[in-house]
């Protein structure tokens, strides 16, 4: 029963999405070109963010730290 | 605003504008912002006693867009020119068949016939959601009707039908107002008797042997009915506005139109000649300071005073369901010596409490309003247009309207429905009919607005205006509300952009007094599904369960 609803509120979301971005009244064929490039951005999109947003996050984080706590680091250290 | 001249002598002579309101102009224009909610109070600015030009509250409400929306509708739009764009580009490369008008292989190097891109937006827009549009009636227009079923095997370039009918689909699109579009009762046989007497063709015009005796005692009784010394009829509404616009005004006068006026008027406008100047939609600032400026400039270049100047508004525009301001548009019209042309096509008939448009419905006199248009299609269940006023006017029309002699008159069986539905509204039939399908009609309005806005749609226009138009904004949700009211048994008009500005797309319902309670809950419990399945209740006035995704989004409302 909860698996049912599940798929039936899927399909709604669904719905709602075509309406919003008006694939509602296209073809089904560009409904699947859009879907694809849609989806292929936004797994780029997750990707390049699973790679770069720890890094940065990382480097970040210490630049702020070493702002705050006024610690004479090397700026040797600072740059690798 | 900037001050120039004009306001400067509006604020200056407008002392008991300063009493009533302050800083007269620049305040009644951010007033006078059509898509606030207005307070009653609000209303009366204008310079004298607007308190006492109105007998009755004026409650006009244009809920303005919500921002979410607004950008997803715009990106909507977006995102379906980029696929048109596709289309053409195939189109035009010949990968996919194309079902348009083209030119033959040897006119190619001419100038083009057929505009392509000025149809751009037909071609990739109109034609996915055409399904919509032009559907097939089988029966009589009524509060229910039957619907011809129709397929498309190919995404609405071609139709078939399937030979199925669907029966009795809830009409809330015709303009049936009084719910006279019916096939029997006293209005049909009294048609029906007068084809067998008089046939059904006229084969004349007015003026040379078209003008039958059923014209002049269809005109003395127009005449009775609207209050005004005489009338005269023509065989078609768009024919009287843009044929007989041209024959009051020629080069040399000014005509100050509303911004959303039809485009019979806009036609008859232009063919005219004369200057154009079109002032914000029901806004009496604009007509007034246009006013003022047209008197105190004159004529472009020479700067002569204008020979005439008329002020065109509309009744109950029927895209917006809003009503004109007429009290403050008379009392301008008589402090600058303006003529005024009433449109009343959608007004006759439905306002009032007599139903003598609305005129009656703010308790005017009609012989205020010079030129008192209207037409039979709406409220009277015929065809054709009338224009009222005093006699001189209306002999001067006789001769010299373009409609009296090119077109062909009405026709008999019409003329007389219209005769008997006059009557039956007036009274004289003896029945107290018309009475109860004016007060059906005006319960029926209260209603059906209420409980829409209860539901948290947002609706458009006067409390008292019969045409409701419902938003829907998106592109895609135009044809999904179309065809999913269909499913419920429900017709529906959905209206899209060249009607309306681009964004604001919406569903026009037209109440009827032929519509009885249990319709109009039938078809409001289906809006509501409809609504909630498509989302569509925007509305930030009420906290419902379906607003509260965009509660974050707090806007200017009161």
């Amino acid at each position: 029963m909860d698996m049912k609803n599940m798929r039936e509120y899927m399909s709604w979301l669904y719905y709602q999405y075509l309406l919003i971005t008006g694939i509602y009244v296209l073809e089904p064929w560009e409904q699947s070109i859009f879907n694809t490039v849609l989806f292929t951005m936004v797994a780029m999109v997750i990707y390049t963010s699973y790679v770069f947003v720890p890094i940065h996050v990382r480097l970040a984080l210490e630049f702020f730290c070493e702002l705050v706590g006024g610690q004479p680091e090397s700026t040797v250290a600072l740059m690798t | 605003m900037t001050q120039n001249s004009a306001s400067k002598l509006l604020n200056r002579d407008a002392s008991q504008d300063k009493k009533t309101c302050g800083n007269g102009f620049v305040k009644s224009h951010c007033l006078f912002q059509q898509k606030r909610y207005r307070r009653p109070a609000e209303k009366n600015h204008h310079a004298s006693c607007t308190s006492l030009l109105y007998n009755k509250l004026f409650v006009e409400s244009f809920e303005e867009t919500p921002l979410l929306v607004a950008v997803l509708t715009y990106m909507g739009y977006g995102i379906l020119t980029i696929f048109g764009y596709l289309r053409d580009f195939l189109r035009d490369w010949k990968f996919e068949k194309c079902h348009l008008a083209r030119e033959r292989e040897e006119q190619k190097d001419f100038v083009p016939l057929y505009q392509d891109f000025e149809n751009f937006y037909t071609r990739n827009l109109y034609m996915r959601i055409r399904d919509n549009w032009n559907r097939p009636i089988c029966s009589v227009p009524g509060a229910k009707m039957d619907l011809v079923e129709r397929v498309t095997p190919d995404y609405n370039w071609t139709f078939e039908h399937t030979g199925k009918v669907l029966k009795d689909v809830i009409n809330m699109g015709s303009y049936n107002y009084l719910g006279f579009a019916e096939n029997s009762g006293t209005c049909a046989d009294a048609a029906a008797h007068s084809t067998v007497k008089y046939g059904v063709g006229v084969s004349s015009t007015r003026q040379e042997i078209g003008n039958l005796d059923k014209h002049e005692e269809l005109e003395k009784l127009v005449a009775r009915f609207l209050g005004v010394e005489s009338s005269m009829v023509f065989g078609m509404g768009f024919a009287t506005n843009s044929m007989n616009i041209p024959a009051l005004t020629g080069k040399g006068c000014l005509i100050l139109s509303d911004e959303l006026n039809h485009a019979s008027l806009v036609l008859g406008a232009r063919l005219s000649g004369s200057t154009i100047r079109v002032f914000k939609h029901n806004n009496m600032q604009s007509l007034e300071k246009m006013l003022r400026d047209a008197i105190v400039h004159g004529q472009p270049r020479t700067h002569r005073p204008w020979k005439k100047i008329l002020i065109v508004v509309e009744g109950i525009y029927s895209m917006e369901g809003s009503i004109v301001r007429l009290p403050e548009v008379i009392a301008l019209k008589k402090k600058y010596k303006a003529y005024l042309y009433l449109d009343e096509a959608h007004s006759i008939g439905a306002l009032g409490t007599r139903g003598r448009g609305v005129v009656d419905y703010f308790g005017l006199d009609p012989s205020d309003v010079d030129i008192m248009m209207g037409t039979f299609t709406k409220s009277f269940g015929a065809a054709g247009g009338y224009i009222g006023g005093k006699k001189e006017l209306i002999d001067y029309l006789r001769l010299h309207s373009h409609s009296a002699v090119y077109a062909t008159s009405m026709s008999p069986p019409i003329t007389q429905q219209i005769i008997t539905s006059m009557k039956c509204i007036m009274g004289k039939d003896g029945t107290t009919l018309g009475q109860e399908r004016l007060r059906q009609l005006s319960e029926n309005t209260t209603y059906f607005r209420r409980r829409l806005h209860e539901m948290g749609f947002i609706i458009y226009g006067n409390n008292d205006s019969p045409v409701v138009p419902l938003m829907l904004y998106m592109p895609a949700k135009i044809g999904a509300f179309g065809r999913e009211m269909l499913k419920r048994n429900i017709g529906t008009v959905v209206v899209g952009f060249p009607a309306t500005p681009i964004i604001e797309s919406r569903a026009r319902f037209c109440v009827s007094a032929a519509h009885t309670r249990e319709m109009l809950d039938t078809a409001l419990n289906a809006i509501s599904e409809v609504g909630d399945l498509l989302q569509l209740k925007y509305s930030r006035k009420y906290r419902g369960e379906e607003s509260s995704c965009f509660s974050y989004l707090e806007s200017h409302q009161d």
